[in-house]
């Protein structure tokens, strides 16, 4: 019985990983782009959210909701005048940027937001709980994964039933072509980014409300973001959410034999998928 | 106006020049036919026009306005498409994606529409779902010369559309120039297979080297003529 719980809490977990690892996933699959700041971004976006509960009095879903159309703007801005000037065919550069951008980010929020540790208060959400019978599981996880499952579903939709989403995969296969049918790739790299940054703004408001968070802790997340993609099979937006729910279930198996062993239990899991599956357990056909 | 002007275009890729001042022009509705070996800059011509290679903005004038310096995307607004050379379809998009694209640009109220090009070419309408890269490599064709109809143009731009194609293939794609012509449309081909290109334009140049070496109309040059240009020497 205890290990039904235990991967139930598990697959809820890997909803929050795969929060933070669809972002990535997008701007991965789209541009050949690993953002070593995405972690950074995730806390960075906490942080406004935590800002804007305290300066306007809003809970933080709403404040998120205000959140959001910032971190497109800055998303946005940050490819188009930054990240769209250094992507090319040698993938150094835009690794160096992103690096640099991820130390700037973090000493910049201990500048302005020091060292402490926050939270996003949400009362009595964040101990409520529902009874399915076999298990009792936490209202906030559910909605943590419900939120995942809806953010893959709508990027599917918009993927393979918009003109945006046919765009976004016309540049990913080949931007002069793109171009020549009259898509400015730089520009829809830029509302990629835009668009990726409003994913970042819901992991974060999950992560602010699911644990304390201070400006130290985004490589941490860029990494479990990025052990996500990588078991999903590189630019796989379903295969993101399977990753995030295999490191959950993982690091919940490994706390409950012993409770140090919980994130090794992760790690341990995406170097067993990587040697049986190198490429991902469902790589996308074309590359 | 000529619709395309081209004044002593050069083209370079670095330190490697390609194009040693190309004078070319296109009139509306006119079928230009691009000739030369491999290597001539023939495909460096036509990246030109389309701004993949940027210019000095002088050198190319579409209706008397430079364009040398301008984006790919931008040269389409303006109404020059190009069928780029391998076909390039998008390998993620079905077939009708692969037109849809072609469209998202589109200019004024022209005669292409998804059904125009269906009935173009009526095969595509039955492989529309499939993956645009999964058609055989006559069909590919037709998706490319599709999707660039799909905006519009008033210079439609063919680099070597019959390379690496069967004659039968070939004779079915260049079946549908007549029905492009007919929109008024006017046409570059680049092409290997100089008895085709002569058959079907208007006027012809031969480029080798990055030089203008021939320009005549289609109907009056000589064999001879078209091989010293070609190759450089007396046939």
């Amino acid at each position: 019985m205890i290990w039904i719980d235990v991967l139930v809490q598990g697959i809820l977990l890997g909803g929050l990983y795969a929060l933070f690892a669809a972002g990535l996933s997008l701007v991965f699959g789209i541009m050949r782009l690993v953002n070593l700041a995405h972690g950074d971004l995730i806390v960075f976006a906490a942080f406004a959210i935590l800002l804007i509960t305290g300066t306007l009095g809003l809970n933080p879903f709403l404040a998120a909701l205000l959140a959001a159309p910032l971190m497109f703007a800055a998303g946005w801005t940050l490819q188009r005048f930054v990240l769209n000037r250094v992507l090319g065919k040698d993938i150094l550069p835009p690794l160096l940027v992103t690096f640099g951008l991820s130390v700037a980010l973090q000493n910049g929020m201990l500048e302005i937001f020091s060292a402490d540790s926050q939270r996003l208060s949400v009362g009595r959400l964040e101990s409520a709980s529902i009874d399915l019978g076999v298990v009792t599981v936490g209202t906030l996880p559910l909605l943590t994964f419900a939120s995942a499952v809806g953010v893959i579903f709508v990027l599917n939709r918009i993927f393979y039933t918009t003109a945006l989403g046919r765009a976004f995969r016309a540049v990913s296969d080949d931007p002069t072509t793109a171009s020549l049918m009259g898509l400015n790739p730089k520009s829809i790299f830029a509302i990629a980014t835009g668009l990726a940054m409003v994913i970042v703004t819901l992991a974060a408001l999950y992560l602010g409300m699911r644990s304390n968070f201070d400006p130290s802790i985004g490589p941490a997340r860029l990494l479990y973001a990025f052990q996500a993609v990588i078991i999903g099979g590189l630019g796989s937006l379903w295969g993101t959410l399977a990753g995030g729910a295999i490191i959950g279930v993982a690091q919940t198996f490994g706390a409950q034999i012993n409770p140090e062993w919980q994130i090794l239990a992760g790690h341990i899991a995406f170097l067993v998928v990587l040697l049986i599956r190198p490429r991902g357990l469902f790589p996308r056909a074309v590359d | 106006m000529a619709l395309l002007e081209t004044h002593g275009l050069i083209a370079q890729y670095g330190q490697f020049k390609a194009l040693f001042g190309i004078d070319l022009h296109v009139d509306p509705g006119e079928c230009v036919a691009i000739i030369g070996a491999n290597g001539a800059g023939k495909t460096t011509l036509m990246r030109s026009i389309t701004g993949v290679i940027r210019n000095v903005p002088d050198q190319i004038h579409h209706n008397g306005q430079p364009i040398g310096a301008l984006s790919p995307d931008q040269i389409l607004r303006r109404g020059i498409a190009m069928v780029p050379e391998g076909r390039k379809l998008f390998p993620s998009l079905t077939v009708e994606e692969n037109l849809l694209i072609g469209g998202q640009v589109r200019r004024g109220s022209g005669r292409w529409s998804l059904e125009e090009i269906y009935s173009l070419f009526p095969i595509l309408k039955d492989r529309r779902r499939s993956p645009g890269t999964a058609l055989s490599g006559g069909q590919q064709q037709m998706v490319a010369i599709g999707r660039a109809l799909m905006s519009n143009p008033e210079l439609l731009l063919c680099d070597e559309i019959s390379l690496g194609l069967a004659p039968v293939v070939i004779r079915d794609i260049y079946a549908a120039l007549p029905a492009i012509r007919a929109t008024g449309a006017a046409v570059i081909i680049v092409e290997q297979d100089i008895t085709r290109a002569l058959a079907v334009a208007d006027r012809v140049y031969c480029l080798m080297e990055g030089r203008v070496t021939l320009t005549a109309r289609a109907k009056e040059v000589s064999r001879e003529a078209i091989h010293a240009a070609y190759f450089g020497e007396p046939a």
